[in-house]
């Protein structure tokens, strides 16, 4: 009898519990770019389904398409993510608009400590307005444009003589944007095993934010600056001082003279796409695409190294990467949070650089065996102590829009010059923040 | 029985309904049935062109619900129009609609003349001419992109092969100077067979008689054809003209398609430009100011074209 209610007793009490996991086990959509890393995202995001009960579903969106569709669903009071790994520039519209939920509160009763991830990232992609302590993302996926070329071709003996031939210099990873160039122009139309090769891939895509993301490897080791005084909004002999209209120069000379044919409107795919196929010796992309293209059979290996954005008067690199945040408009904010709470752990942020995710998490970062984890770690760790972010300003997309325009119109259509170019940009700007109230 | 349409409606009605029907004039009846459609006319068309016209005047962003919205005049109107690169992207815009319908409705008419001849398989090749309409302009659009591709794209190839120049020399989508012209190219190619069928329609339906009674009168063939076929089929002709040019008015997706707007913003037409304003730079007032710019165009001068039309119906 005693065994029967002790067996009855233990019945209800595990049908009790099974009933309430059910009753708070949400379906939480979690949204960001369709890559590489979103994959990484899936695989390590079972284990949160098993942990705490609840389903995670993905909605990922090609990077042409990301900012337009993800943008709108936020502007429309959208519930269909719960969770959105946004870019780095749409916090100052997420904190202002009121998209995201600030996470403060959240951080503080949980133990989160800012002070766990990398300065750099939690500067980048968690605050706003920038510097204040004021959260509405955990920094998820640290990120900047880097470089890879074939080790291979630059360690053949006869292509290395033709270029000290050509040169006077070693054939080495380069050590400034000019011996970048250098490098990418002896490669350009040079037959390698019986085949055209050009110098290398960089970009140049008009419609969303390629061009302005590449041109900007350039403009910041020159020292580029947006404003005079940080928050000033005094653009006057920043954005167009000799520094920037000299590395716009640079950028269109490395266009005209290094990139393959018909690369007018190129992005992180064609990027990956022209090495891939071996048809350049060197490409610009982000560091997130780097794990996959270590792993792939016909050109990473030992084919393949790494290197960080070459400095030119100052080191310097475009930034990108990502926070997570929780979407305002969600019905299932707990379940959103949890994510969060499980996804900033240690050990989680440590199987997530497993997978081929980029922690910003300190404790992976500063562990002694980072540098040497993976090829590429070591320039990540220097990429991400030199990054800078274009403007995080709630209108963002329209000062983006207008560098697009203004870089495309001078580096591939060929109008007008730098100058004109930088200062037109300065015209375009003053008009966003005239409109915004901000001058 | 009366004629009346309230009667004949009432007949094939219940009776219940019936009765009340019987109590209605015909007019009342009328504004029952077109009633539905006018409000629906009222909710998606008319509403929303007031509205926009009243947006046109404020600094209005829809992507930022909390912000003031202030009425800024005439500001917006007169932006666009000292705004140099509105009149880049009108230039852009002319060029694609001049020279589309110049190439589609002499390559139409030829093709629609050729097709009228009898001949032994000419129902196969009309199948085949009129293929390229029927595909999605964002297919088109993405297989052109492979054909103009200057290391493998079989578009710089066949032109190698005829010019002897090196395949890779030239970029059709890169090219300022060539960027243009693809997306002409690529319009031409799709929407010609359209202008072919509207010919084809006008030049099938010219009276065998009327060319029996030019033989008689000893015409020649080119005598025929310039006071005969031409003056029939001109009310056709200039009828694909209207469709093709408002349509290509408003061209998006082929040439978003193709080059983006680029190489900068040389092939951005006024509909890339105004996308890009409402969507991407949430500049709603704005352009708001900028559609019912290009409203009142296209409707101006599709005005002046259907009087010229009419005109041409009546000679």
């Amino acid at each position: 009898m005693t065994y029967t209610k002790l067996a009855s007793a233990s019945a209800i009490v595990l049908a009790a519990t099974t009933l309430s996991t059910k009753a708070n086990a949400e379906d939480l959509t979690l949204c960001w770019a369709a890559w590489d890393p979103a994959n990484a995202l899936v695989e390590l995001s079972k284990e949160f389904e098993a942990e705490s009960g609840h389903t995670m579903n993905f909605e990922f969106v090609p990077w042409p398409n990301f900012a337009d569709r993800m943008l709108n669903e936020l502007n429309s009071g959208g519930k269909l993510c719960d969770l959105l790994i946004g870019d780095s520039q749409w916090i100052g519209g997420g904190a202002e608009n009121g998209h995201y939920v600030q996470l403060n509160d959240f951080f503080d009763a949980e133990g989160i400590s800012m002070d766990d991830f990398a300065p750099a990232t939690v500067y980048a992609y968690s605050t706003w307005p920038k510097g204040t302590p004021n959260y509405y993302a955990l920094p998820a996926m640290g990120d900047a444009n880097g470089w890879f070329y074939r080790k291979d071709w630059f360690e053949n003996p006869e292509i290395q003589a033709a270029y000290k031939e050509a040169t006077g210099q070693d054939l080495r990873e380069p050590q400034s944007q000019k011996e970048l160039l250098q490098i990418a122009q002896f490669f350009q139309g040079r037959e390698i095993d019986g085949k055209t090769v050009y110098g290398a891939a960089i970009f140049t895509e008009r419609g969303s934010e390629g061009i302005t993301m590449g041109v900007t490897g350039a403009l910041y080791p020159w020292g580029f600056k947006y404003e005079n005084t940080p928050g000033s909004y005094d653009m006057e002999g920043a954005v167009n001082s000799p520094e920037a209209v000299e590395a716009l120069e640079f950028y269109k000379e490395f266009y005209k003279t290094a990139t393959p044919p018909g690369y007018t409107n190129s992005y992180m795919g064609e990027s990956l796409d022209a090495f891939k196929s071996g048809q350049v010796a060197m490409a610009m992309n982000w560091f997130a695409f780097f794990p996959g293209l270590y792993a792939d059979p016909n050109t990473g290996g030992d084919k393949i190294d790494f290197f960080v954005n070459p400095p030119q008067n100052q080191a310097g690199s475009t930034l990108g990467g990502q926070g997570i945040s929780v979407v305002s408009y969600s019905d299932k904010q707990d379940a959103a949070l949890e994510y969060i709470k499980w996804f900033a752990q240690p050990e989680v942020q440590a199987k997530w650089w497993e997978l081929g995710g980029y922690s910003a998490h300190n404790s992976v970062l500063e562990d002694p065996g980072f540098v040497d984890s993976q090829p590429f770690a070591g320039d990540f760790l220097e990429a991400m102590a030199g990054v800078q972010d274009f403007w995080q300003e709630p209108a963002y997309a329209e000062l983006l829009l207008a560098m697009q325009k203004r870089i495309h119109d001078y580096v591939v259509a060929d109008q007008g010059t730098a100058q004109e170019a930088l200062d037109l940009l300065i015209e375009d700007w003053t008009e966003v923040f005239e409109d915004e109230g901000k001058l | 029985m009366s004629d009346r349409t309230v009667d004949r409606v009432a007949q094939a009605t219940p009776e219940r309904v019936a009765r009340k029907i019987r109590g209605l004039s015909d007019r009342a009846i009328a504004w029952i049935f077109i009633s539905p459609t006018i409000f629906l006319l009222l909710a998606i068309n008319i509403f929303p062109l007031i509205w926009t016209i009243q947006l046109s005047f404020t600094n209005y962003k829809a992507n930022r619900i909390g912000r003031e919205v202030k009425d800024v005049g005439l500001r917006n109107y007169e932006r666009i129009l000292t705004d140099s690169d509105t009149w880049l992207n009108m230039q852009a815009t002319a060029h694609f609609l001049f020279w589309t319908i110049f190439f589609q409705v002499l390559i139409g008419f030829t093709l629609a003349w050729l097709i009228n001849k009898k001949f032994k398989g000419n129902d196969l090749w009309t199948t085949i001419i009129v293929l390229p309409m029927m595909l999605s302009p964002a297919v088109v659009g993405n297989f052109w992109k492979f054909l103009y591709q200057p290391q493998i794209g079989l578009f710089n190839y066949i032109v190698s092969w005829f010019t002897g120049k090196d395949p890779s020399s030239f970029e059709m989508l890169g090219s300022v100077n060539l960027a243009p012209w693809a997306i002409v190219i690529v319009d031409t190619w799709m929407w010609t067979p359209f202008v072919m069928l509207i010919c084809l329609a006008g030049l099938r339906s010219i009276p065998d008689y009327i060319y029996e009674a030019a033989e008689i009168d000893r015409a020649s063939k080119l005598r025929q054809f310039f006071t005969i076929t031409i003056p029939m089929v001109l009310p056709f002709l200039m009828l694909a003209v209207l469709f093709r040019g408002i349509e290509n008015f408003k061209m998006f997706d082929l040439v978003v398609q193709l080059t983006g707007g680029g190489p900068g913003s040389v092939t951005e037409l006024t509909s890339i430009n105004l996308k890009r304003e409402a969507f991407e730079k949430w500049r709603t007032g704005y352009a708001s100011a900028y559609a019912i710019i290009l409203f009142v165009t296209v409707f101006g001068l599709a005005s002046i074209y259907v009087k010229a039309l009419n005109k041409v119906k009546q000679r």
